[in-house]
């Protein structure tokens, strides 16, 4: 512990200009913490922003969660304030009218996957560990990284003011599809368009980075198969962001086309609207812009989960106190995943009449990419077996990463198999399905490495009974929210019902066929209380990370966790460049309790030291 | 600790960071274009056969267009020669014809985007098609003149490849008579909302280019005198961007003007 | 640069021209391929990208040095290269696959 800032030279200090130092570098707060070019800062940024997005669509679900168990009613508390500031023709009398409800589905996964968790998942950490990892002294391009998270908050702002104009935010589904998107009469689907816009242009610039930083700045000694399976993750993950983003980017332009110049790229020759023949000139598809959108949206679902394995990957490795089972599989599985993401796309549209040649393609590809998924999983929960297992508020949200994630995986398998996606298509069981996957998967995970690395970041640990607290509340209610609605999408419940399925419930209409039955409209009760709970639960671990910036019991030394990776073997902070000089790595990321070693942990830069003796050498004298 | 490879290339790999990030960004660019293109092949094959528009686009201004953007990427690549070969003035001059060939091709684009603008598609009440550029259109006065011609079928107004001499004279017409008028904008077919979309995006990609060629070729020279090698990279990166740009209008010209 | 170039101008000036005069060609050839009577348009488009290929090729190889470039690029734009085939085929293939007794228009 305890090598401080002052003993490393000013970032960027190639030659010593003797006199030029510390007194006039000092950049102020602006360059500092608001225009920083450091990773780390960036990182932190982006970690920051991420979070806040999260709670407000979090927020926004509760809503929905609401409307769905008490249709049509007042919301409690905010029904007023939604009022006032939305207008009474989108929540007249505080009650969520079925187009304000759409524009929260819409903005709810919108904020969720573009706003929260990538940015969490890839740039946050991606962004304050990768070089670290690697044992560079930034990323490649610092400025191009400030530019990125510029783009992301721009996005991000873009978003949330389409809340506010006339007419509301988009509405038309995450999934924008058209012509529906370009019928709905307001300016929100265009805001949508402009905001993807920005978040693409962020995300790729991002994803131009991490790559040719982690080809390019990776210490001496640090080979390919040296590196930690973090890093091989964000690396799939650049790529996948990199080539499967912009077709979504020119589709968006086409789209805004559409809504703005009036042209037909997605609107097909005869559309009514209204009841009325729409004044465009016709000849377009609307299943091409199902086809452009879901090339980047199958690739998009690896680029939510790779950051998370790899996450988990380190905790598990950390606190098992045992090298991971199957490094080479896990790194030959990520790869193939990133590969074969980009052929898997149309298992989304196997209901749109597309012949059963191709659909068979997809669907052999979509099985084929559960191998290394498994695999994946296969080799995390090998890695227990014999490990001595350190449970900690990290490990605890790791242990339940890897049933959840198995759970959302398996339930995957009945929707890429084209027969039973007939049936399951649109329903909540798609819902439960990649909010398994998402919720206490992928986030579940990007806690674990919250609670992980925060001790690097600030020098103090996270307080560990509210963690604890914090992981059974979560791991218990995010069941209660999604479990159930399984059951509700086997019934036949359909996504995307402001109503919550009334009008097709066996209350309204008894005596009808295949009515969604009691049982399973109450569900909507219980899952309204879980979710609540679930938010309640968030509230320690809110309250843990501010205080224990400060207040947190102060971390043992800078590697509290005793772990061999390098952005342990850094001061804490890491100061401006990261390492004095680059370090020299001598042996892979996971070299924990090896025989003959003092330690039961072995940091990736220290030096080979033989550990027994040779057996020719005589016996040394004396002793 | 200073960003390593930054001009050096890293041995082995061989290449120095900004030449793998430009590369990476410029495959991020060909799927961007890729997916257009590829709207343009499913739209065009899905099309009603007989109702996909040839000829609307001058073939003599393209080629010359084609011709330009050639000559701006060769002019591009001996700019960047000349700073290999520390003639910094040799660089000045090729970029500087770089930018006038930019501009060259901007201004032959917004002439043909304008030929379009003022080119309208009249539907008659009496059920003709009046066809022509817009020449006369005062508000205060009752017609409308147009240079032009009559047809009686729309589908008259999609190949013009097989339609040999087509004869345009000036015609009036009064407003009375107007059904409906439109001009050749994106809004009119399919064909020209990709026309439109893939060159405008086109366009604004030489006009980026442009804008990071002018600073290099101006403001950006003071590194010339501080680190030569790391402008020559900068110049490199730059000029492969530019030699992108006149691969999609190699693939872009064809596509859009000849087929 | 380490790499020692021995960069001669002369040189590089008498490649562009004859990529200049390449281009010419090729630009010329697509314009009559696309003017040749008696050819369906699809056979007209098959040749007429043929030739634009080939044109990009020069472009590419000679003006970007994509011909005398690293191994880590080839890579790289390889899997450009599948990935762009996999959207445009399988994009069109899917459209063009339909349900017996369907059409698209």
């Amino acid at each position: 512990m305890g090598t401080t800032v002052e003993q490393f030279p000013p970032y960027r200090g190639g030659d010593d200009h003797g006199h030029e130092h510390h007194a006039h570098h000092d950049p102020g707060f602006w360059r500092t913490y608001i225009f920083s070019t450091d990773h780390k800062i960036i990182g932190i940024q982006y970690g920051f922003t991420a979070l806040c997005f999260m709670l407000f669509g979090f927020f926004l679900m509760l809503l929905m969660r609401w409307q769905i168990a008490h249709p049509g009613q007042p919301v409690p508390f905010i029904g007023p304030l939604l009022e006032q500031i939305l207008g009474p023709t989108m929540a007249g009398k505080g009650a969520i009218s079925p187009d304000l409800y759409n524009s929260f589905g819409a903005m709810h996964g919108t904020i969720m996957v573009f706003l929260a968790v990538v940015p969490l998942a890839f740039a946050a950490f991606g962004n304050y560990v990768v070089p670290l990892m690697i044992g560079a002294p930034d990323m490649a391009f610092p400025r191009v990284n400030m530019a990125s998270y510029q783009a992301y908050v721009l996005g991000g702002v873009v978003m949330l003011v389409s809340f506010f104009i006339p007419g509301g935010a988009a509405q038309a589904g995450w999934t924008s599809y058209s012509p529906l998107a370009t019928s709905i009469p307001t300016h929100g689907q265009a805001f949508w368009l402009v905001g993807m816009v920005l978040l693409i242009t962020s995300s790729l610039l991002g994803a131009v980075n991490f790559i040719a930083t982690i080809i390019q700045l990776r210490a001496p000694g640090m080979t390919w198969m040296r590196l930690p399976f973090f890093v091989w993750a964000q690396f799939v993950t650049a790529f996948l962001l990199l080539l499967a983003f912009p077709p979504l980017e020119a589709a968006g332009i086409m789209q805004l086309m559409d809504n703005l110049a009036h042209t037909s790229f997605f609107l097909p020759t005869g559309l009514a609207i209204g009841g009325h023949l729409a004044h465009v000139s016709g000849g377009g598809s609307p299943l091409l812009w199902q086809h452009l959108f879901w090339f980047l949206g199958h690739p998009e679902v690896y680029v939510l989960i790779l950051p998370a394995m790899g996450i988990v990957c380190e905790i598990l490795a950390n606190n098992t106190r045992k090298p991971i089972w199957g490094y080479k599989s896990l790194v030959y599985s990520a790869l193939a995943i990133g590969f074969l993401s980009f052929i898997v796309w149309a298992h989304h549209m196997y209901l749109t009449g597309m012949g059963t040649k191709i659909a068979t393609f997809f669907q052999a590809t979509t099985m084929i990419i559960s191998i290394p998924s498994v695999i994946i999983l296969t080799c995390l929960l090998i890695s227990l077996w014999g490990g001595s297992i350190r449970f900690n508020t990290p490990m605890l949200f790791v242990l339940g990463f890897l049933p959840m994630f198995g759970i959302g995986g398996l339930t995957g398998l009945p929707l890429g198999l084209a027969p039973s996606d007939i049936y399951l298509h649109d329903t909540y069981y798609v819902i439960a399905h990649f909010h398994y996957v998402v919720a206490p998967g992928t986030i579940f995970a990007l806690f674990a490495g919250i609670y992980y690395w925060f001790p690097k970041m600030t020098g103090r640990m996270m307080n560990e009974f509210w963690g604890r607290v914090h992981f059974w509340g979560s791991f218990v209610f995010m069941n209660v929210v999604f479990l159930p609605m399984f059951a509700q999408g086997m019934e036949g419940m359909l996504r995307r019902m402001a109503d919550g399925g009334v009008n097709y419930s066996a209350a309204r209409v008894p005596g009808a066929l295949a009515t969604l039955p009691d049982t399973i409209m109450e569900m909507h009760t219980w899952i309204l209380w879980g979710a609540m709970a679930l938010g309640l639960a968030q509230i320690p671990f809110i309250i843990n990370l501010f205080w224990s910036i400060k207040h947190g019991e102060e971390a043992k030394s800078d590697n509290p966790w005793d772990s061999t990776t390098l952005e342990w073997q850094t001061p804490t902070p890491p100061p401006h460049g990261n390492f004095a000089t680059p370090p020299r790595i001598c042996r892979g990321p996971y070299e924990y309790s090896v025989p003959g070693h003092a330690a039961d942990f072995t940091p990736q830069n220290e030096p080979d030291v033989p550990v027994a003796a040779p057996k020719i050498s005589p016996a040394p004298a004396g002793h | 600790m200073e960003i390593p490879y930054a001009v050096q290339p890293r041995p082995d790999t061989g290449i120095y960071n900004a030449k793998i990030g430009i590369w990476l960004f410029l495959m991020s660019e060909v799927m961007l274009f890729g997916a257009l293109f590829s709207a343009y092949v499913l739209l065009r094959v899905g099309a009603v056969p007989g109702e996909w528009p040839h000829g609307w686009l001058n073939v003599t201004l393209g080629t010359i267009n084609t011709l330009v953007l050639a000559l701006s990427a060769i002019t591009t690549l001996l700019a960047w020669v000349a700073c290999k070969t520390r003639q910094f003035a040799k660089f000045k001059f090729f970029h500087a014809c770089t930018l006038l060939l930019a501009l060259t091709f901007l201004c032959i684009k917004g002439y043909e985007y304008h030929d379009k603008w003022i080119h309208y598609e009249i539907q008659l009440t009496d059920g003709r098609i009046a066809d022509g550029h817009l020449r006369e259109n005062n508000p205060k006065e009752d017609y409308v003149v147009i240079e032009g011609r009559y047809v009686t079928d729309e589908k008259d107004l999609y190949d013009l490849r097989v339609q040999k001499g087509i004869q345009t004279g000036e015609i009036k017409i009064p407003r009375a008579q107007i059904k409906e008028m439109e001009n050749y904008g994106p809004w009119h077919n399919t064909y020209l909302a990709l026309y439109f979309t893939l060159t405008g995006l086109h366009a604004l990609h030489i006009l980026g280019g442009s804008i990071v060629i002018g600073y290099l070729w101006g403001p950006g020279r003071r590194m010339w005198k501080t680190d030569p090698e790391r402008f020559t990279n900068r110049v490199e990166v730059s000029g492969l961007f530019w030699h992108f740009v006149d691969l999609v209008w190699i693939f872009l010209f064809p596509v859009l003007y000849l087929t | 640069m380490s790499e020692s170039h021995s960069v001669d101008f002369k040189v590089y000036l008498r490649r562009c021209i004859y990529v200049f005069i390449a281009v010419l060609c090729t630009t010329s050839l697509m314009i009559c391929a696309s003017y040749l009577p008696h050819y369906s348009w699809t056979v007209k488009v098959a040749l007429i990208l043929a030739v634009a290929c080939v044109n990009a090729f020069i472009v590419a190889g000679f003006l970007m040095h994509l011909l005398s470039e690293k191994k880590m690029i080839y890579t790289l734009l390889g899997f450009t290269a599948f990935f762009f085939a996999g959207l445009m085929g399988l994009t069109i293939y899917a459209m063009h696959d339909m349900p017996a007794g369907t059409s698209f228009h």
